[in-house]
């Protein structure tokens, strides 16, 4: 895989991060213009055959998406699984928001604290799951 | 045929307030919330996302209170729900070898790269009630367990590094000998089909067989897996590879032109691997059988792999003279929804129909009679 | 970005407005040569009728390849269809599930468009003609299912020989395209069923 973009890697945290965490990081709304509504749909969910061969549809999952743009004609997009539509209407100002700022502002170094949260979280599980790992051995019969 | 039927509607009305009451059962037990089905039942909730084709955990688990824990009901809404949804696009296809793993385990080698990795999973359990379960916890008995719990992290995980953030799987491990059938994508990696937008014809491709196992009835395949293990399609599998975990799922959005990671989707992957004879073509070597799955769903993502190997027969130059080796006898059987649909609407009025049959069968018996009558007047001469 | 500068809003309340927006197409393909309104609200971007982006917001989406004149692709037009209905954009109009022309254009023709296969007659291409309107032109009688008795109409500024156009596409039945006349926030159905009478 390609190594992700900032804006790649900010969209990434924030479909993770709850409503009420990126609400507290975006504090007040600034004034905008919602382009797409917040919208409920699916995105087909593609596998492939043996992990690496021909492509399969596996099934749908839901997705919200929101566009809106600020009064500079800055963008923001947010597309996230689930049903949200006050998180994805609040992602999507601070993808906007994100692309005005310098990469240590303060709302970059708020995102920068969700992701290592969400890491921190992700590295919990791991060690649990390295927890059962086992190391299986096998009896010779009739030594 | 079955004719329409008018009437009913105040009977239909009180059905459902019966309907609400039983699902609520005794007022005087606490009512479930969705939170606590999607938390406490995700196993249950991961058959509904499946057999409802849609993963979303708050759904199937809002599915499974309003049908008072039918599976195959609460797949029905979850489909039903879903038709009334846009669809923005396909995934990136997903990458299973980056899976956040939670549990992989191999009968085909002991010492596998990246480790065997129990996970939560009943196989080591006893099967006897625990019947601690039965007593309802109090928040001491739950704050205590959390202690307990937040106790055993601190003892004990220091000790136990990250799981590798990438594992081979199985099959790539004999790929690499050569001694297993390859798995690429055709020319031109086309667009999958789709069977929720197109009719299905056969034979089917493996697309179409993977995409209809993947929304099929578990105990249906489980039932087809079974048949081919006991000699009703003759292959002789091993797990290569069962694993769980989270995968990121990847979209990009035509206006967009980049990839967005949309977050996380737990799936189930079993590799089946089989024998294979060989042919004039092909030297002997093992093949494979694929099960990709939402949520943790073990039993479903094996059967899945049993019946994709049986399925292949035909493109081995095997004979295809079982159920589970037969695309179209899987294929038109495998959906719950569709099956349960066509089973139970036997139950609404088919009048007009009956009365058809009534006639018919009124009208044979009389013919029958006069028929004996006239025999019976030609008789008497012939006995005397 | 600048393409993006230019988008205009889509549907503000995209449930309600594009179910409204179906039904006012319903009526117009089930009721041939009856005028239909689309009542939706939205900014259409240049070189489209309300009408006929309101008909695309409902019915385009990543499924449907679009034809568009080429102006019209590569202007405003084109970025907010790919913007708001995800839909890609194809240069042969035999590709295309929704197209736009300009009814006064020579070209293209309705007949080249997909007018479907026999297995699937409905997988044909659904015309919509941006007209100058659709009154007050030169008038056609229209017969057939969903008209009773006999219908006409007088849309304004379309090419030379589209009545006959159309009589060639309805002679492909079942195959065929569907048109869709707009102007302003007016559509008039001509499906391929319809049969185009005389100009009186």
């Amino acid at each position: 895989m390609n190594p992700k973009t900032p804006r790649q890697q900010w969209m990434a945290t924030l479909a993770r991060a709850s409503r009420d965490e990126i609400a507290t990081l975006l504090g007040a709304l600034p004034e905008h213009e919602v382009l797409k509504a917040p919208e409920t749909g699916t995105v087909m969910v593609e596998g492939r055959a043996g992990g690496a061969g021909r492509r399969f549809n596996l099934g749908e999952a839901t997705v919200t998406r929101c566009v809106v743009r600020l009064p500079n004609g800055r963008m923001g997009f947010s597309y996230a699984l689930g049903r949200d539509h006050g998180k994805a209407r609040l992602a999507a100002l601070l993808d906007a928001r994100l692309q005005d700022e310098a990469t240590d502002g303060e709302l970059a170094q708020g995102v920068a604290t969700l992701a290592a949260r969400q890491a921190a979280a992700r590295d919990l599980a791991s060690r649990k799951a390295a927890a059962t790992k086992v190391d299986f051995f096998t009896l010779v019969r009739g030594a | 045929m079955y004719v329409a039927v008018k009437g009913g509607e105040a009977a239909i009305l009180a059905t459902y307030d019966l309907v609400a009451e039983a699902r609520r059962g005794d007022p005087a037990v606490p009512e479930i919330s969705v939170a606590q089905i999607r938390e406490q039942q995700a196993l249950a909730c991961a058959r509904v996302m499946n057999e409802g084709s849609l993963y979303d955990k708050d759904l199937a688990a809002l599915a499974l209170k309003q049908s008072q824990g039918d599976v195959i009901e609460a797949a029905f809404l979850m489909r039903a729900y879903r038709t009334t949804l846009p669809r923005f696009g396909s995934s990136q296809p997903l990458d299973t070898a980056t899976m956040a793993i939670r549990r992989r385990v191999s009968a085909t080698y002991k010492d596998l790269p990246g480790g065997q990795v129990l996970g939560p999973t009943y196989d080591y359990t006893h099967r006897l009630f625990d019947f601690e379960l039965m007593e309802e916890e109090g928040q001491s008995a739950i704050d205590s367990r959390q202690s307990e719990l937040a106790a055993a992290d601190d003892c004990r995980l220091p000790t136990a590094d990250c799981l590798d953030a990438t594992m081979p799987r199985v099959p790539d491990i004999l790929g690499a000998e050569g001694l297993m059938e390859t798995e690429e994508p055709p020319e031109g990696d086309p667009r999958p089909f789709d069977l929720t937008r197109d009719p299905v014809s056969f034979p089917a491709d493996r697309d179409v067989r993977l995409q209809s196992m993947a929304r099929g009835d578990e105990g249906f395949l489980l039932g087809l897996g079974y048949s081919v293990q006991r000699g009703f399609g003759g292959t002789h599998p091993f797990v290569g590879e069962v694993r769980v975990g989270e995968v990121a799922v990847e979209f990009v959005p035509e206006e967009l032109g980049f990839a967005v990671d949309l977050g996380d989707v737990t799936l189930t992957e079993c590799q089946m691997v089989n024998q294979f004879q060989g042919s004039k073509e092909v030297p002997p070597q093992f093949t494979r059988g694929y099960g990709l799955v939402f949520g943790h769903s073990e039993r479903k993502a094996m059967s899945m792999s049993l019946v994709d190997r049986a399925l292949k027969s035909r493109d081995f130059g095997e004979a295809a003279d079982y159920p589970a080796q037969q695309d179209e006898f899987v294929l038109y059987h495998s959906d719950n929804v569709e099956a349960a649909g066509f089973v139970e609407h036997l139950k609404l009025p088919h009048y007009v129909d009956f009365q058809g049959e009534l006639e018919l069968i009124r009208r044979i018996r009389r013919e029958r009679e006069e028929r004996l009558a006239q025999e019976r007047d030609a008789m008497p001469e012939a006995a005397e | 970005m600048t393409a993006q500068d230019m988008i205009s809003p889509g549907f503000s309340d995209p449930v309600f407005q594009s179910q409204a927006a179906f039904r006012a197409l319903l009526a117009a393909l089930s009721e041939p040569g009856t005028g239909q309104r689309v009542a939706a609200e939205i900014a259409p971007p240049e070189g489209l009728a309300s009408a006929t982006a309101t008909a695309l917001l409902t019915l385009a989406d990543y499924e449907t390849p679009v034809w568009l004149p080429a102006a019209l692709r590569d202007g405003a037009a084109g970025a907010w269809l790919r913007f708001h209905c995800g839909a890609t954009l194809v240069d042969d109009p035999a590709e295309a599930a929704f197209a736009v022309i300009d009814g006064a254009a020579d070209a293209p023709k309705l007949s080249a468009f997909n007018p479907g296969t026999d297995q699937f007659p409905d997988r044909s291409t659904t015309v919509i003609v941006q007209v100058a309107g659709l009154e007050g032109g030169a008038a056609f009688t229209l017969s057939g299912p969903g008209v009773p008795g006999n219908r006409r109409i007088a849309p304004q500024g379309l090419r030379p020989g589209f009545t006959a156009e159309l009589r060639e596409n309805g002679a492909l039945y079942p195959l065929g395209v569907d048109v869709v006349l707009t102007h302003g926030d007016g559509l008039i159905g001509l499906p391929r069923s319809t049969r185009i009478g005389e100009a009186r």
